[in-house]
């Protein structure tokens, strides 16, 4: 992620005002719009398919045990070898892979943002240890890293998206941090300071709510980084385990069965691929709107 | 660029290498059961032999001076022995590092050589139809799981054509040259996808800034063609800031490796480092979280000299 001081839009606007230009900014950019709607669609899809759904995740249908059964009307992606009907079992999977992106990616916002946000603020000692730490982590390799910890210590669903959002919070530090940098040295933060205002206050409420844009955008991404990352890690068969199913280890059981029912690797692929191509469409939408480049 | 310059870099990484070296040491710790968590497991090591196995391994002793004696022990070369074979583990990763270098360098080369020009090309006709497909493409290279990627590739290449072989170093008693190189292909075409998506868009943005400057305004007045333009005064500097995102990304390149190398069963270290998560191989795994973290760190400051030889405003005193 580029350290570029992104010039603070519209500081000076009413708030309302700014945020009509932003919700303009967007709705124009087009792919930004379409990542919106597919992913309007998709929670829709994960929040209420399985009300409608005639299957359960982990139900069986013990004739069609053996080997995976062909798409058809009755289950139209085909069922798995153990007779779990696949379309039921990709939406369950989107619900968990979904959650996990959204948490993973605010745990990794919140702690970025407060690592960033101490550094750029206070500056010197502070700002060297934090940094440093910032680059040891971004030198040891996060999946591997994420397969370790998970292999060692087996964690629980909510446990591994914490992990997830602990080794993914890098870049944003360090936009926060060069955010607050730039942000701590504005007249609006002096004139605050001489009213008496401490540390927390100046950077919550004064130098937080203009960093708020390329947080956003950040946050964004994330969730596309958290789901990719749980999803590689579910199919090296160390994330989520069956009879769970998130889009990775759905995969990951459709791998040995590639060349008889090619049919059960390909959707959990593309939803992966249109999910994190939507929430990049609306990362860099957001971008355009909230951090014009005037 | 100075010699000393780059003294200090090497220097600089010293602390970097010994935070990890605290992080890596501690999660291998804290694990239940530490250590000896394998042995614990087994119903034929008894209790006194597991106490034997930690007096052995210095276990007893306080955990500061443990991480001392293991830090001691990894500087001077001894980095223990693997569970699973019995072998020296820094012997077992040099003689499955060669497959992964290939592999990886193959990659970086078909990055680098479609990159590029893709970036280039996107860059000089900015806006235009080709630059808003290359745009598309490239969110979708950037967007799409790897392990899923080589899954389509095994099936349409080697399941549904039977064009390439979808698993392996070489085939059993071959091993010609277009023999492994039928074998390289699609896992190096995997590996590379990611990295010429963000690469050229990098290439892109860093070719858009200069190509808007004054000099490149003078080189067209010169009569210089679009060409000559682009290459022989403008690459050098879009370059430059793409020479750091490339540093960065080898982080990503070796989590790509670890797919990579085991949908494809290729016999290098990202495939040793599974067979070993799937052996609880603790001193292989720290050995080789070690040796792929030294590889990002060499990356990087490769990356700083690469940065300070292509712009000679950098100088590092």
């Amino acid at each position: 992620m580029a350290e570029t001081t992104l010039p603070i839009a519209a500081a000076a606007a009413p708030p309302d005002a700014y945020w009509r230009r932003v919700l303009r900014r967007f709705f124009r950019h087009k792919l930004a719009v379409l990542g919106l709607v597919i992913l309007i669609v998709e929670a829709l899809v994960v929040i209420f398919g399985p009300y409608v759904s005639p299957y359960t995740f982990d139900g069986q249908d013990f004739n069609l045990i053996g080997q995976p059964g062909p798409m058809g009307p009755e289950h139209w992606l085909g069922t798995d070898e153990l007779g779990r009907d696949a379309f039921t079992r990709l939406i369950y999977g989107g619900r968990v892979s979904l959650v996990v992106g959204l948490a993973g990616a605010v745990i990794a916002t919140l702690l970025g943002t407060l690592v960033g946000a101490l550094s750029g603020f206070y500056r010197g000692w502070t700002d060297t240890i934090l940094m440093r730490f910032t680059d040891v982590m971004l030198s040891i390799p996060t999946l591997p890293l994420v397969l370790l910890l998970s292999g060692l210590f087996h964690p629980s669903p909510p446990l591994l998206v914490a992990i997830v959002g602990a080794l993914i919070w890098m870049g944003t530090a360090r936009l926060v941090r060069s955010q607050f940098l730039a942000l701590r040295e504005r007249e609006f933060v002096e004139a605050a300071r001489a009213l008496g205002a401490g540390g927390p206050r100046l950077m919550l409420r004064h130098i937080l709510p203009n960093a708020i844009g390329p947080i956003t955008v950040s946050a964004t991404l994330a969730v596309g980084s958290a789901i990719l990352l749980e999803s590689a890690l579910s199919f090296l068969g160390f994330g989520i385990q069956p009879p769970v199913p998130t889009w990775g280890n759905l995969l990951n059981a459709a791998s040995p069965w590639l060349s008889q029912a090619p049919w059960l690797a390909l959707p959990p692929g593309i939803v992966i691929l249109a999910t994190v191509l939507a929430v990049n469409f609306l990362g860099d939408g957001l971008r355009d709107a909230m951090e014009p480049k005037e | 660029m100075s010699f000393s310059f780059i003294v200090r870099r090497v220097l600089g990484a010293i602390p970097l290498l010994l935070g990890i070296s605290v992080i890596l040491f501690t999660i291998v710790h804290l694990a239940p059961g530490g250590p000896l968590d394998i042995y614990a497991d087994n119903p034929s090591v008894s209790p006194e032999a597991l106490q034997q196995i930690a007096d052995r391994y210095g276990l007893n002793q306080p955990v500061p001076l443990q991480y001392l004696l293991w830090l001691k022990a990894m500087v001077v070369g001894d980095w223990g022995f693997s569970i699973r074979t019995g072998k020296p583990v820094l012997g077992e990763i040099w003689t499955r590092i060669g497959p992964t270098l290939q592999l990886g360098g193959l990659s970086l080369l078909i990055s680098l050589i479609v990159a590029i020009p893709l970036g280039i090309i996107s860059a000089s006709r900015r806006g235009s139809k080709l630059d808003t497909s290359l745009t598309l493409v490239s969110f979708a290279g950037m967007s799409t799981p790897v392990f899923w990627l080589a899954l389509l590739l095994q099936l349409l290449f080697s399941v549904e054509l039977g064009w390439l072989p979808s698993a392996g170093l070489q085939s059993i008693g071959g091993g010609s040259f277009t023999d492994r190189l039928l074998h390289i292909i699609m896992p190096a075409a995997v590996l590379s996808l990611a990295t010429i998506a963000s690469w050229s868009r990098f290439i892109r943005s860093g070719m858009m800034d200069v190509l808007n400057q004054d000099y490149i305004r003078t080189a067209y007045a010169k009569g210089r063609s679009e060409w000559g333009v682009v290459f022989f005064h403008a690459l050098r500097n879009a370059l430059i800031p793409a020479v750091t995102v490339i540093a960065v990304d080898f982080a990503t390149v070796i989590s790509g490796a670890v797919i990579t190398e085991t949908v494809f069963a290729w016999p290098g270290i990202g495939r040793l480092f599974m067979e070993s998560m799937n052996g609880r191989d603790y001193p292989m795994l720290m050995g080789l979280m070690m040796m792929g973290s030294l590889g990002i760190i060499i990356a990087n400051i490769v990356a700083d000299l690469a940065y300070a030889a292509l712009d000679p405003r950098i100088r590092y005193g």
